[in-house]
Formats: C-alpha cells, sequence, structure tokens
C-alpha cells in the first residue's frame, strides 16, 4: 500500500466515525434531522444538541486523537523504542495532578476553565522538572529516567491526595475524571486545547526528518546534519503541549500513543517521519470510535473511555510482547 | 586545502586524557589508515574531531554547524544501529534526506554490493549486511572527507578487501578518508597512510612502509610480525604476541 494510498484511507475513515459520532447518542434522532439542525439550526433541542453536546465532542475526539498518536509515533521514533508512549515522560500524571490538586480544593469549580488550566500548570511543571533532571544533552536514556521519576512523583501526590482527602464526594470525581472521558465536554474545551495541542502538532511534524535519521543512532544522525538536543527539546515540549492539553480536558486516556503507532508501523515501511501523520488519523479514528463504542455498548451507564481504551489496549499490549519474545 | 584540520586536540574522560595533543591533516587524495590496540584512543579522536565529544584544541569541523558539518563530513560510527525494519534503500537515503532516487544513494548501493536488497527491510539481513548498508549510507552523504569508525570489522574477505578498494577509489577521485582499522594487512595494502595512536597520543604518521616496522609493532601492538617488501606494497603478517 503506498503512503499516500494508505492517509487517504485513515482521512476518510476519520471523517466516517466523525459523522458517525455526530450521529449517534442519548437522544435517538433521524440522521436527516440531526443534519439539518447541525447545519440549518432553528429553535428546539435538536440544533442545541448537536452543536452544543455532540460536535464539540467529535471535535474533541480528532483533536484528543491527533495529540495522542503524534505523540505516540514521535516518542517511539526518538526513543527508539517500539513500547514508549507519551506517558513515558510523566506529561499524562503530572497533569493529572494538577488536575487532581484543582478539584481537591475546589479550585475547579470557581470558573470553567481552572480545572484545564490547572492541568496545564501540572504538564509545564513537568517539562520544566524534565529537563533540569535530564541535562542539556541529547541523550535518551536521562530523559526516560528522569521520565520515571516525574512520573512516580505526580502519581505518589495524587494517591497522597485520596488518601488525605476528607470529602468522599471530592475523591469520587477525582477518579471518575482520572478515568477518561469526552462527555460533556463544550465549545469553552475545545478553545482552551485547541492553541495549546496545535503549538505541540507543530513541533511534533518538524521532527520527521531528526526521527527519520535517529534510526541509525544519535551520533550518526547528529552527523547527517541533524541538532539532537533541538530535536530532543522539541520533542519534549511537543509531547508535553499535546498530551498535556488532552489530558487536561479529557482526563488520562491511555495506550492509544502506544498502540496506534505499534498498528501503523508496518504500513508505512516502518519509517518514523511518515508514521507520524499516519498515528496522528489514526489515533483521531481510534478515539473517535472508542468515544462511539461507549455509547453503544452500555447506554446511559455513562462507560468511561479511557476505561475502554485500556481493554482494548491491553491485550494489544500482551500481543506486542509475545511477539517480542517468539523474536528474541 | 585540508579537509581535516586538528591541532592540540585533546579529551579528558574521569581525570585522564584519553587524546593527547593529536595534530593532523588530511588532504584530499588520502586514504588515512588510524590504527593503535584497544583503547588507545582511535575511536575518541574521530569522534572528538567531528565534535561529537567534548574536547580542548581546534577541529576545523567541530567549529561547523550540525548542518554544514554533514556537508564537509560523513561518519560512520562503530555501533551498528538500526533501530526500525525500514528497506535497505530508504535507509541509504536517509544521507540524501530521503530521496531513494538520488544519483549518490544508487551509485552507493552499487558500490557496496547492495543493489539487489534494496526493498529488504535492513533490520532482516546479517550483521555483515548491515554493516555494508550502514557503508553505503556514509558513501551516499558524498561529502569531501568520510570517516569511519572500524568500518570492515565483521566483513567476510571479499568485502573487506572490497570496501577498502571503494574507500582507495574514493581518495583517488579527489576526497579524502580516514578509517580506524585493526587488520594491518588491510592497512597497509590499501592506504596511502598510516596514522599510529598510543595511550592517546599520535606516535607514527606516515606511508604504510615508513610506518609499519618490527620495533614499532613490537612497541604499541606487543606482537612480532614478518614484514615483506613486494611489488603490491609492504605485506604484514602478524606472527606471536610479546610476553
Amino acid at each position: 500500500m503506498t503512503y499516500k494510498l494508505l492517509l487517504s484511507l485513515l482521512g476518510l475513515t476519520v471523517v466516517a466515525l466523525f459523522t458517525a459520532s455526530l450521529l449517534i447518542g442519548v437522544a435517538d434522532q433521524p440522521v436527516g434531522a440531526s443534519l439539518s439542525a447541525l447545519f440549518g439550526g432553528g429553535e428546539g433541542p435538536l440544533p442545541m444538541v448537536m452543536r452544543e453536546i455532540r460536535l464539540p465532542r467529535a471535535i474533541l475526539g480528532i483533536m484528543v486523537g491527533v495529540s495522542l498518536g503524534l505523540s505516540g509515533a514521535a516518542m517511539q521514533g526518538f526513543l527508539r523504542n517500539p513500547l514508549a508512549e507519551p506517558g513515558v515522560i510523566g506529561i499524562s500524571a503530572s497533569a493529572a495532578l494538577g488536575a487532581v490538586l484543582a478539584l481537591q480544593t475546589g479550585f475547579a469549580t470557581t470558573f470553567a476553565l481552572a480545572l484545564p488550566l490547572s492541568a496545564l500548570i501540572g504538564a509545564g511543571g513537568c517539562v520544566a522538572l524534565i529537563l533540569l533532571l535530564a541535562g542539556r544533552g541529547g541523550g535518551t536514556l536521562t530523559l526516560i529516567l528522569a521520565g520515571i521519576a516525574v512520573s512516580a512523583l505526580a502519581s505518589a501526590l495524587t494517591a497522597l491526595v485520596l488518601n488525605l482527602s476528607p470529602n468522599p464526594f471530592a475523591a469520587n470525581e477525582i477518579i471518575f475524571w482520572m478515568m477518561g472521558s469526552l462527555a460533556d465536554r463544550s465549545f469553552t474545551h475545545v478553545w482552551t486545547a485547541l492553541p495549546v495541542m496545535a503549538m505541540g502538532w507543530v513541533l511534533l511534524s518538524l521532527t520527521g526528518r531528526g526521527l527519520d535519521r535517529l534510526t541509525l543512532g544519535e551520533e550518526a544522525a547528529a552527523s547527517m546534519g541533524t541538532d539532537v538536543k533541538r530535536l530532543r527539546l522539541m520533542l519534549v515540549i511537543g509531547v508535553s503541549a499535546a498530551v498535556g492539553a488532552a489530558t487536561a480536558v479529557v482526563g488520562a486516556v491511555g495506550f492509544v500513543g502506544l498502540v496506534v503507532p505499534h498498528l501503523l508501523r508496518p504500513l508505512v515501511g516502518a519509517r518514523p517521519a511518515r508514521l507520524l501523520f499516519a498515528s496522528a488519523l489514526g489515533g483521531a479514528a481510534l478515539v473517535l470510535a472508542a468515544d462511539i463504542a461507549v455509547r453503544l455498548v452500555l447506554p446511559g451507564r455513562d462507560l468511561k473511555l479511557g476505561v475502554l481504551m485500556a481493554l482494548i489496549g491491553a491485550p494489544v499490549f500482551f500481543h506486542l510482547i509475545w511477539r517480542m519474545r517468539g523474536r528474541t | 586545502m585540508s579537509l581535516l584540520s586538528l591541532r592540540d586536540l585533546s579529551v579528558t574522560r574521569g581525570g585522564r586524557k584519553t587524546l593527547d595533543h593529536a595534530t593532523l591533516d588530511i588532504a584530499p587524495g588520502e586514504f588515512v589508515g588510524l590504527i593503535g590496540p584497544n583503547g588507545a584512543g582511535k575511536s575518541t579522536l574521530l569522534r572528538a574531531a567531528l565534535g561529537l565529544i567534548e574536547a580542548e584544541g581546534e577541529s576545523n569541523l567541530a567549529k561547523l554547524t550540525p548542518a554544514a558539518r554533514a556537508k564537509a563530513a560523513a561518519w560512520l560510527p562503530q555501533a551498528r544501529e538500526i533501530a526500525w525494519p525500514i528497506p535497505v534503500a530508504d535507509l541509504v537515503a536517509l544521507a540524501q534526506d530521503g530521496d531513494t532516487e538520488a544519483p549518490q544513494v544508487k551509485a552507493a548501493l552499487k558500490r557496496m554490493d547492495m543493489a539487489g536488497f534494496a526493498t529488504r527491510p535492513a533490520t532482516s539481513l546479517s550483521g555483515g549486511e548491515q554493516a555494508r548498508v550502514l557503508i553505503a549510507r556514509a558513501l551516499a552523504q558524498d561529502t569531501p572527507l568520510l570517516m569511519a569508525d572500524e568500518p570492515v570489522a565483521g566483513l567476510d574477505p571479499a568485502h573487506q578487501i572490497g570496501s577498502m578498494q571503494t574507500f582507495a577509489e574514493l581518495a583517488a577521485e579527489g576526497h579524502g578518508v580516514i578509517a580506524s582499522l585493526h587488520d594491518l594487512g588491510l592497512a597497509a595494502r590499501h592506504c596511502t597512510r598510516l596514522i599510529v595512536i598510543s595511550h592517546g597520543r599520535i606516535v607514527a604518521d606516515g606511508t604504510p612502509r615508513e610506518v609499519l616496522t618490527e620495533e614499532l609493532l613490537a612497541e604499541v601492538f606487543a606482537i612480532r610480525c614478518h614484514l615483506t617488501e613486494t611489488a603490491d606494497g609492504v605485506i604484514v603478517q602478524p606472527l606471536e604476541q610479546i610476553r
């Protein structure tokens, strides 16, 4: 399959799933009425449902999927490890910590954007700490170790907040938030996340050539004209912006960044640069599909997106490990 | 004009000088063999010259930006790393920004006898074949200077000789080549000049005939060698270790 054909197929899948996401929901309405309400507007509850509930939900699905898929492909390319994912450098855990603190202290209720902004501050703190720990060099090992350390600290602090939480309702809210969901999101979330995510997308899409060269190792990449230190900086900031913003608006959604690049790698001739764009589209398709599934599988029970994703992701992970075991 | 110019290049690692005031120039047309025992500082010299590790002293390449350096010199590291199963032609084309149709890419594949492998995933090849693909990648960069760290280690005899001949041809075409080598016979046979390094210092520099003497080989490598003058140059056959 050629690269262009693959991208076209993935693009069409995303469009189809986006449309399906708009048409499937609690309020079961005919397709024609839904679409005319979406584009034509008018009075009554249906245009409101389409424009204020389903449209932002579907758009966020694409944005989050692109962020996670792109970040996963970039992390795997940079670390040259198919088991890497955006969570490796602790961004999701740190963003979650920021959000959890906001929920626990009640700051989250002070204004609409308080929760996502707190999560973004958490992600920003993570970047600063990682760059401080990992030093000025372009090495991958220090980056992984710094990420593990930051991730462990953020998770421990999140657990501490839950542990000491005097308010069972707040604890409950925190647990549900951490499962990750696209339900009940509005355009406020879209406009909050979009500028930060877009910055991340631009930075990550510029890493392609460097990631391709890194296939031959850091020294070979440097000798072919890649500034590896700069590449690492772009990667860390790009992943943090994209994944930090995604976690800020939908909570923690794992496995997309791990599974999507893994599935698409054989279809792009294993080229890291090509995998970036394919994974961005693939991530969008997977998140949209999973978000449709949570509405269809257990309608009315509010099955969380993060839970379903982990249920899909873990078996793929098993498969990955099984295959690696067979090879060595 | 010199392609590589080092002045008093020194590297200190853990309080020990692993490279001690190395000074040398490489001109177009030279195929320089860098020889010395394990740990003598061959890789350190090459990497410091490129600016890949911190060093004192001067190197014309280390001053350049990564992009400018990539046009001045190609580098073949000792570690043969291929992270992903990308096709051979795509791997070699990394040196030409991914253009698999570039004439340099096709020529490099042909020179390294790998044209028939173009569509195979590089990771599915044997170790020696991977080494040849990586040499092809460095050749495809088409730079005035080629620097290689043990390029022929692990190759079969035919491809060892073939690679050495390729480097010699490149030099004859006006490029400069510097390669660290362990096989003294190959070094003597194909290089136009040998630089001997021991304990971080350059201890000899000249044509193979001038450099390869029984005394130097005994002192630097602690081996006894049989040296023969022939019409094809010096033939070196190491015989035994001196204890």
